[in-house]
């Protein structure tokens, strides 16, 4: 019997550990997934928490309700990856091989990478919402919170759902007026970018909306350090901006198994073909989801557009056959931008997010790059789809590639 | 994309002002590039990151991050700021010929 193993078992390990197991013989393949934790986040909801919209419970599930049957579930946590011998190490268990090794490993805020930003503030006016923990207490916090200089500040690319730093600034926004304190309330934006976000078209017009709402845009800013005495970020060019309330999005890096096992670049990112999503370095690796060098989003649907190409590249490595699925980069992200209202974006590695209608061009329901009330419901029902088709592998009514169709150039 | 004489040269820009081909580069275009971002002498330190930039994108076709020069190139983060005011890695990869770097999403 071969053997294919897993390691993670969040959004892209899953899918992939559903679909390889609708796919493969189960007489000649044995399927292992490893994960060091029980619980299966719903990444998206970290968003909503801090503004009260879901709480931590709305947003976990056990990560074993979502295996098939059969699976070889290890939870242990993983101390390095052999790739010389096929051989994944355990911190408690025996050591695991492998024919076929899928490195789902994600990753994961990083806030140490920043001077200052741990220090004395940390948790009581510094917070994060990129965690359970941090958008639990952010909530805390802001329950009681009367208002004063809040920074939203964004470390460096590249980070998860790199749209979740607008949306945080759209439902703030919301949240703050609902409360009756938003003159209260001065909103920035620090972001290292050169706008409000990494792609023109898309960049214009949600700059246009930070605008609108009131909320300040301070660009290319480079955080150096946090001076946790005086209340002020600094950027190494040696800007300051003081602060009463620091929202970051520290530097996003992989997991630090990659950088035991001497597999990552210099944030502990897999070197992966961008297409068949090989390791560039060994065969029998492949990698998915954020653990990725690959120029495209760090996010659930980027994994799920990945899923259906790699499954097919695996069954083409298994009949040794050459890889001939190619991944587009495609990205398909919804963006709450508050009062009920959202926005969606569709794009690939050579084609930036443009105005139109999907999934069906010209009728919609949904409206890119603009925002309606359909595309806030279209986020919020999202967490079904995701519990009860996305992590079960199933087809879902959106291909793999991007397509042109209902677009407007 | 837009042509310009640049040290003599006709070459071809894109839309953010950096070099379409990166063979294009010589030191008199590097050194017009940089008065465009506003530095006025090119010294050895600013070359040992511009061939260090153009040596990576060679070998891997990217750009490389901004965290990526200051662990290999030899040059700190503080020395890049002072190298580079502003952006480092924008002005770098300009005066050095090469794309802007991809603040990918």
């Amino acid at each position: 019997m071969k053997k294919i193993v897993i390691l993670g078992g969040g959004t892209a390990g899953t899918m992939m550990l559903n679909k390889l197991s609708h796919t493969l013989d189960r007489d000649q393949w044995s399927l292992t997934i490893i994960d060091r934790d029980k619980n299966h986040y719903y990444q998206p909801g970290f968003l909503f928490v801090p503004f009260g919209i879901y709480t931590s419970k709305d947003i976990v599930r056990k990560k074993i309700d979502f295996y098939p049957l059969g699976t070889n579930a290890i939870f242990d946590t993983v101390t390095k990856i052999d790739p010389k011998n096929n051989l994944i190490q355990l911190e408690a268990g025996q050591p695991v091989s492998y024919d076929i090794l899928i490195v789902a490993t994600g990753c994961t805020i990083e806030p140490d990478e920043t001077e200052g930003l741990k220090g004395p503030l940390w948790q009581k006016s510094i917070f994060d919402f990129y965690t359970p923990d941090g958008a639990a207490k952010l909530a805390d916090f802001l329950t009681d919170w009367e208002g004063g200089k809040m920074i939203l500040n964004l470390t460096e690319m590249p980070i998860k759902c790199p749209v979740a730093p607008l949306e945080f600034l759209f439902l703030a926004d919301e949240f703050f007026t609902n409360k009756g304190i938003r003159d209260k309330v001065e909103i920035t934006y620090a972001t290292p970018l050169p706008g409000a976000f990494t792609k023109p078209r898309a960049s214009a017009i949600l700059g246009d909306f930070l605008k609108k709402k009131g909320i300040k845009l301070v660009t290319e800013f480079d955080i150096g350090q946090v001076d946790n005495e005086n209340k002020k970020i600094v950027s190494h060019g040696g800007k300051e901006l003081p602060f009463d309330l620091l929202v970051t999005i520290p530097t996003n890096m992989g997991s630090s198994v990659v950088e035991d096992s001497e597999m990552g670049d210099e944030l502990r990112f897999i070197p992966t073909d961008n297409e068949t999503l090989q390791s560039k370095d060994h065969q029998n690796i492949f990698v998915i989801g954020d653990a990725t060098t690959l120029p495209a989003s760090k996010a659930g649907s980027v994994a799920h557009f990945e899923a259906d190409i790699l499954i097919e590249n695996i069954l083409s490595y298994i009949a040794g056959k050459e890889l001939k699925a190619k991944f587009d980069g495609h990205a398909n992200c919804f963006i709450e931008s508050g009062f009920g209202k959202g926005m969606l974006i569709d794009f690939n590695y050579t084609t930036e997010p443009l105005p139109g209608k999907f999934p069906l061009p010209g009728v919609g329901p949904f409206t890119l790059l603009g925002e309606s009330a359909m595309n806030h419901y279209g986020k919020m029902m999202f967490r079904w789809v995701y519990w009860n088709l996305l992590l079960r592998g199933e087809d879902l009514p959106i291909g793999p590639e991007m397509l042109m169709a209902g677009k407007r150039r | 994309m837009t042509t310009k004489e640049i040290a003599g040269k006709q070459v071809e820009l894109d839309a953010d002002g950096h070099l379409v081909n990166v063979n294009d580069w010589s030191d008199e275009v590097a050194k017009a590039l940089a008065l465009e971002e506003e530095i006025t002498e090119i010294n050895d330190k600013h070359m040992q990151v511009i061939n260090f930039m153009r040596k990576e994108f060679e070998t891997s076709g990217s750009v490389p991050s901004i965290r990526k020069i200051t662990k290999q190139s030899g040059v700190n983060t503080k020395e890049m700021y002072s190298l580079f005011p502003g952006g480092p890695a924008r002005k770098a990869a300009k005066i050095g010929g090469l794309p802007k770097p991809k603040g990918w999403i």
